[in-house]
């Protein structure tokens, strides 16, 4: 095959213009769809815990707790707009979707519940990010490897104000002891899901893509510990493991976020906006 | 600013040592900040707590019209973008809130002021955001009116506030082109997007003239204000800027002005427009907003309901002391 002249930027930036509304966005690895799984994994968990979040706006116990939280809701929702890109048109996966499509994990979904719930659920899930993200950092996927580098950072200071408001609750008052504990009783159960390697993980795993998360599962549990310990709050029981956020099976919870995150696109699906 | 200037007139001539009244009338006058350190009238101390308070508490009350579609923002784009938004006007909170306390008076004070419906923020968040049209028509008008009233403030004379001002200033103008770039995709947009610009246009447009405060006949600190550099320009002078800058980009956008009496004026190179209907403020101020009352249950909810959360990081900082202490 003959060599072809390099494509110039100004041929892109003239096919971008012209191309029809609504067009085919081709992934970049359309043909892969062990990795546009697993982005849609990774992305689905920031897109809906940044959801959730914002959920707080106007509302959270002080000016700093609010800006705190609307901050972790704008990393998690750019993290989610640059994974869902590399697996294909952000704002259709996002707002297209219905819950047998989404690939995120039940912990993000859960609802906010009080104050010490929402810090819980995101110790527990950002410390596990926070970790995965590490090790992404690494991948054989550049684009992936390159989101992961920019996240890393931003969780990393997640997981932090999360542990120390963990400790702060669960080392506060009765009261905030009381609730931190019931936080913890309504999280647990969704901390199994978080290391479960399912046939696709295995796949995007063998292709260099993504991290096996049996392999920090051990870093995991015993920076939980250190952490409830601090707060002086109990390690939970295990139990029987909740699974099926990464197949599309998910608590009834995730269908009402959608109804109202997808009302707008779906009831105007000709505008833009 | 926020201000709904329905103060009292401050009564300067009272008890203050003339000498030193005169002696701070000329630094002001002569265009020096003054710091929290420094002498001043109790009745500028009065005044500026009222006004940053008010400024403070329009910030965080501001939340609420706009968290109402933080969850329903239309794209990832729009969502994120209103985030930074909606968590800059918490930060303006923050700042403001600072400059407040350092004329004396503690942000609980403050906070519980506006609890108990005495202290003010302004009328405009009292109306409810109903499609999401009003996020742009928000950003457009009220965070345009919001800056007009503002970037005179970078010069008032109390240096904290002046600083506060410029930080703000900065962030408010991302806000105006936000909103205008939001409103040009619906006027450009399907027959249903056009019709929500039109209407958001229509029920913001009054209330965005009113953001001015009331007519200078009827502002009775004006010109005390002005004296002492806490204005600079009279609410019908920024009032009428406003209409002149916005009504041509509303021109450009293809809506309506709802104003059948609005007018160009070749003598004064500016715009007539209609009266405004101060009957409608006034009941505002008195909080009889359309969604007043919805405003101050978030608030007091957010506060009361969450107080747990403020006790237990109180209580746990004293513990933490305690060990450090044995
Ligand atoms: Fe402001
Ligand atoms: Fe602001
Ligand atoms: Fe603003």
């Amino acid at each position: 095959m003959p060599s072809l002249p390099p494509i110039r930027p100004e041929d892109v930036a003239t096919a971008e213009k012209i191309r029809p509304d609504g067009a085919f966005d081709a992934p970049s690895d359309a043909h892969d769809p062990v990795r546009a799984g697993y982005l849609l994994r990774l992305g689905d968990d920031s897109l809906i815990l940044g959801q959730r979040l914002s959920e707080w706006c106007g509302h959270a116990p002080s000016v700093e707790v609010d800006l705190s939280l609307a901050n972790m809701a704008l990393d998690l929702i750019g993290q989610a707009t640059l994974l869902l890109g590399e697996a294909g048109d952000a704002d259709s996966l996002a707002f297209k979707r219905d819950v047998l499509d989404f690939r995120n994990c039940w912990l993000v979904e859960q609802p906010n519940g009080d104050f010490a719930r929402t810090m819980v659920r995101q110790l527990l899930f950002s410390t596990w990010q926070h970790m995965l993200y590490q090790r992404l950092t690494g991948s054989r996927d550049e684009a992936l490897a390159g989101i992961a580098a920019k996240a890393v950072k931003e969780v990393a200071y997640h997981r932090e104000l999360a542990a120390e408001w963990v400790i702060r609750l669960g080392d506060g008052t009765e009261e905030s002891r009381e609730r931190t504990l019931d936080g913890l009783g309504w999280c647990w159960r969704f901390v199994p899901e978080l290391f479960e390697v399912d046939d696709e993980v295995e796949q995007a795993v063998a292709a260099g893509i993504a991290a096996d998360p049996r392999e920090f599962e051990a870093e995991y549990r015993a920076e939980i510990a250190r952490v409830l310990g601090e707060a002086g709050l109990p390690v939970p029981n295990d139990q029987r493991p909740i699974l099926g956020g990464r197949r599309g099976h998910h608590s009834e919870h995730l269908g009402h976020l959608l109804a109202i995150m997808q009302y707008l696109p779906r009831t105007y699906p000709d505008a833009k906006w | 600013m926020y201000t709904t200037e329905l103060s009292k007139q401050p009564n300067v001539q009272s008890i203050e040592d003339p000498e030193r009244l005169a002696a701070f009338e000329a630094r002001v006058a002569a265009d020096e900040f003054i710091e929290p350190k420094d002498w001043m009238p109790e009745a500028y101390r009065r005044t500026l707590t009222r006004q940053i308070s008010q400024h403070a508490h329009s910030e965080i009350v501001g939340m609420l019209p706009e968290g109402n579609w933080i969850t329903r923002a239309p794209s990832l784009r729009r969502k994120a973008i209103l985030l930074a938004k909606v968590q800059d006007e918490a930060g303006h909170g923050l700042y403001l809130y600072c400059a407040a306390e350092t004329l004396g008076t503690s942000r609980e004070e403050m906070i519980e002021a506006l609890h108990s419906g005495k202290a003010k923020y302004s009328t405009i968040f009292n109306y409810p955001t109903l499609t999401w049209a009003d996020i742009p028509a928000i950003g457009w008008l009220v965070d345009g009116a919001a800056i007009m009233n503002q970037v005179p403030l970078q010069r008032t004379s109390y240096g904290p506030y002046a600083r506060a001002m410029v930080r703000v200033c900065k962030e408010e103008s991302f806000h105006q082109r936000q909103g205008y770039e939001a409103m040009t995709s619906l006027a450009n947009g399907t027959p249903e997007q056009k019709r929500m610009a039109q209407d958001a246009f229509n029920r913001w447009w009054w209330p965005s003239l009113m953001m001015f405060g009331p007519p200078d006949e009827n502002s009775p600190n004006t010109a005390q204000s002005l004296r002492w550099r806490i204005k600079r320009e009279t609410n019908d002078e920024l009032r009428q800027k406003f209409v002149d800058i916005t009504v041509p980009q509303a021109e450009y956008l293809g809506l309506t002005v709802p104003d059948p009496d609005l007018k160009w004026n070749e003598a004064k190179g500016g715009y007539d427009f209609g009266a405004i209907d101060w009957d409608e403020f006034y009941a505002v101020v008195r909080g009889e907003g359309p969604v007043a009352r919805e405003r101050m249950t978030a608030r007091r909810e957010a506060w009361e309901s969450n107080a747990w959360v403020r006790e237990a990081a109180a209580a746990h900082e004293a513990k933490r002391r305690q060990r450090a202490a044995a």
